[in-house]
C-alpha cells in the first residue's frame, strides 16, 4: 500500500514460449495500480531475465507472405466455435494476443482478470508505408463479471519494429 | 518349453479333463504342438495371431475415427439433438444399466433429460449427482458427461473400481443442464452464458443459473440487472431448470452424497462455499477427497488443477448450485472449472478432449471412492 498513490504489486514471473513449451524464461515485473482510478491504466515496469527465442525467419516469411497477398486478408471467429484455428492464420492469431494485452492492460484493475475469447473479426488495410496493418475486433473474457465484450483495436505489424497498437 | 498360462490362474490347478490355456510365441508352435499330438491332448487354436488381435482393438486409427458404443463420437462437440438422440440410444441398448428420464422442462419447452445409470443391484442405493452445462458456453462440460457415461458402460465389466462405482451407487448425469442456452450457443451466440428467458422489462435475455438457486441468494458476486451475465433472476428458482433440479435433489436428498457440478475454464476443483469466506464443518473429508482428487487428475499429463473453497479459490458468488447442494444435506458439493486457463477458454479444441476427459475421470473416479469409504 502507498499512501495517497495506490497499491503496488512486486512480481515474479515465468514466461514459457507457447510455440516452444519446455522453453522459459524468468522476469520480475512491478505494477501499480493507482487509487480510485478507473480512469488511467496501471503503471507496469518488467525485466526480462535471460532471452527470448529469434523469431526472425518465421516473421520474415509472414511479412512477405501477408504483402504479397492480392486482396487483403480478411477473417473471422479465430479460433472456430470448435477451437480450430486453420495453420495459415496462426499469426493472425498470435498478433491479436499481443494487441489484447494492450487493451487489457488499459482496461485492468485489481478486480479484473481478462482473457481473450475469440478474433471476431479482422481486416487487413493496405498502407503505402512498409507496416502491415490490421483492424481487429477481439472478445474479451473478463472473469469476475463473466462479460465477453468486444474490442476494436487496430495493430501495425512490421519484423524489426514489432507490434504498435494505435488507437 | 516354457509357455504363458492364461488359464487356469495357476499351474497348481491344471487336472486332467480340464481346460488350460497358453499363450506362446509363434516360433514355440513349431515344438509345443507336435508335443500335443504325441500326448494325444486335443487342442485348438483360439487367437492365431495376438499382436493383430491387439492392433485391431486400441490404436491405429487417428483421433477422429475412433467410435464406439455404436460409432458415436466422443471426441467432437455434439449438438443438443445429437446429444439426445445419443441418450435415447443408450436408453434402449443398454437398459440393464442405463434408465433415461425427464425432471421437467426448460423455459423454451425442451424436456430437461437425465441418465440414471448403475446395476439394480439391490433396492436401495445411494447415488452421486453430476450436471454438465448449466453455463451454455462451456461445451467441454457436456462433452465430459457424455465421457463419463461411454467409460461407466464400456468398462464396468474390466474395471473393478467401476464395476464397484456402478453396484454400490447410482449416477445422475444430466448431460446439457441449460438446454435452451446451450441450443443458442450453437445457433446464435457461441459466447452465450445464461438460460433464455425473457425478462419483462428490458431486452435481455437469461438468468445466469448458478445465481439462481435459493442460497444467500443475490447477495455479493451476482446482479440484479437483467442483461449483465451474472443476473441472479427476479427471484430464487424463477429459472425452470433450476426449479426442476432442486425439486429433484430435495426429493432424493437422502439418497445422494455427491453432488458433482462441471464447469469451464479455470481448472478448479471447488468446494463450499462460494457465497462467504468460511469453512464447512466436514472440511476434512471435503478437503482431503480434493487434495486427492488433484492427484489423480494430475497423474495423467501433469495438468495441475488448484483446490479449495470457491469463494477463496475462484471468486465469492452466490445463489449456486454448489452452495444450495451442500445446504439441503449433501455432503460432498464439487464444482470442477475443466481446461483451460485462459489460452483457449471456452472454444477448447476438439483435440483437447480425449485428455481433458481422461484426466477429469480419475479425479470423478477418486472421489466416488473416497465417497464409498465414509468419512461425511
Amino acid at each position: 500500500d502507498i499512501d495517497d498513490v495506490g497499491h503496488k504489486y512486486y512480481l515474479e514471473l515465468e514466461l514459457e514460449d507457447v510455440l516452444d513449451r519446455g522453453r522459459s524464461v524468468s522476469c520480475t515485473a512491478e505494477v501499480l495500480y493507482h487509487l480510485g482510478s478507473t480512469t488511467s491504466a496501471p503503471d507496469v515496469q518488467v525485466t526480462v531475465q535471460g532471452e527470448l527465442r529469434s523469431t526472425e525467419e518465421a516473421d520474415k516469411e509472414f511479412y512477405n507472405r501477408i504483402r504479397s497477398l492480392e486482396k487483403e486478408l480478411v477473417a473471422e471467429n479465430i479460433p472456430d466455435s470448435h477451437g480450430n484455428v486453420p495453420p495459415e492464420l496462426e499469426p493472425i492469431h498470435l498478433l491479436a494476443w499481443v494487441a489484447s494485452g494492450y487493451v487489457i492492460w488499459q482496461n485492468s484493475t485489481e478486480n479484473t482478470k481478462f482473457h481473450l475469447a475469440q478474433v471476431k473479426h479482422v481486416k487487413q488495410v493496405k498502407r503505402s508505408d512498409e507496416d502491415l496493418q490490421f483492424d481487429y475486433v477481439v472478445l474479451l473474457h473478463e472473469m469476475v463479471s463473466q462479460e465477453v465484450l468486444p474490442w476494436q483495436v487496430t495493430v501495425l505489424w512490421h519484423p524489426q519494429r514489432g507490434a504498435r497498437v494505435s488507437q | 518349453l516354457q509357455v504363458d498360462l492364461w488359464q487356469p490362474s495357476s499351474p497348481s490347478h491344471i487336472v486332467e479333463g480340464a481346460v488350460a490355456d497358453v499363450r506362446v510365441p509363434r516360433n514355440t508352435t513349431r515344438s509345443l504342438l507336435p508335443y500335443l499330438q504325441q500326448a494325444n491332448i486335443p487342442y485348438t487354436i483360439l487367437i492365431s495371431d495376438l499382436q493383430q488381435a491387439i492392433e485391431n482393438q486400441t490404436g491405429g486409427r487417428p483421433h477422429r475415427n475412433r467410435r464406439s458404443l455404436s460409432g458415436y463420437n466422443y471426441e467432437v462437440y455434439h449438438s443438443l439433438d445429437e446429444i439426445e438422440d445419443w441418450m435415447h440410444y443408450l436408453n434402449r441398448t443398454y437398459s440393464d444399466l442405463v434408465h433415461m428420464f425427464s425432471v421437467g422442462k426448460s423455459y423454451e419447452g425442451r424436456s430437461l433429460y437425465v441418465l440414471k445409470l448403475g446395476k439394480r443391484s439391490r433396492p436401495y442405493k445411494k447415488a452421486v449427482w453430476i450436471d454438465c452445462g448449466i453455463h451454455a458456453r462451456e461445451w467441454i462440460g457436456p462433452a465430459f458427461c457424455q465421457w463419463f457415461v461411454k467409460e461407466a458402460l464400456q468398462t464396468y465389466q474390466t474395471d473393478p473400481d467401476m464395476r464397484r462405482m456402478l453396484t454400490q451407487l447410482y449416477f445422475y448425469i444430466m448431460p446439457v443442464f441449460n438446454v435452451d442456452g446451450y441450443h443458442f450457443s450453437w445457433t446464435n451466440d457461441r459466447f452465450w452464458r445464461k438460460t433464455r428467458s425473457k425478462n419483462m422489462r428490458f431486452h435481455c435475455h437469461g438468468v445466469d443459473a448458478n445465481r439462481n438457486w435459493k442460497v444467500k441468494w443475490c447477495d455479493e458476486g451476482a446482479s440484479l440487472h437483467p442483461c449483465d451475465d451474472t443476473y441472479c433472476g427476479p427471484f430464487p428458482e424463477s429459472e425452470p431448470e433450476v426449479k426442476a433440479v432442486a425439486h429433484f435433489l430435495r426429493k432424493h436428498r437422502k439418497q445422494i452424497k455427491a453432488y458433482l457440478s462441471f464447469h469451464a475454464y479455470a481448472q478448479m476443483l471447488l468446494y463450499p462455499y462460494s457465497y462467504k469466506y468460511a469453512t464447512i464443518p466436514n472440511f476434512n473429508c471435503v478437503e482431503s477427497a480434493a487434495y486427492n482428487a488433484v492427484n489423480a487428475l494430475q497423474s495423467a499429463y501433469g495438468v495441475r488443477y488448484r483446490y479449495g473453497p470457491a469463494s477463496s479459490t475462484l471468486y465469492v458468488s452466490s445463489g449456486s448450485s454448489m452452495d444450495w447442494a451442500y445446504k439441503n444435506g449433501i455432503p460432498y458439493a464439487f464444482a470442477f472449472e475443466l481446461r483451460d486457463t485462459g489460452h483457449f477458454g471456452f472454444l477448447l479444441p476438439e483435440m483437447l478432449i480425449k485428455p481433458t476427459c481422461t484426466e477429469t475421470m480419475l479425479a470423478v473416479k477418486n472421489i466416488t471412492l473416497h465417497l464409498l469409504k465414509k468419512c461425511h
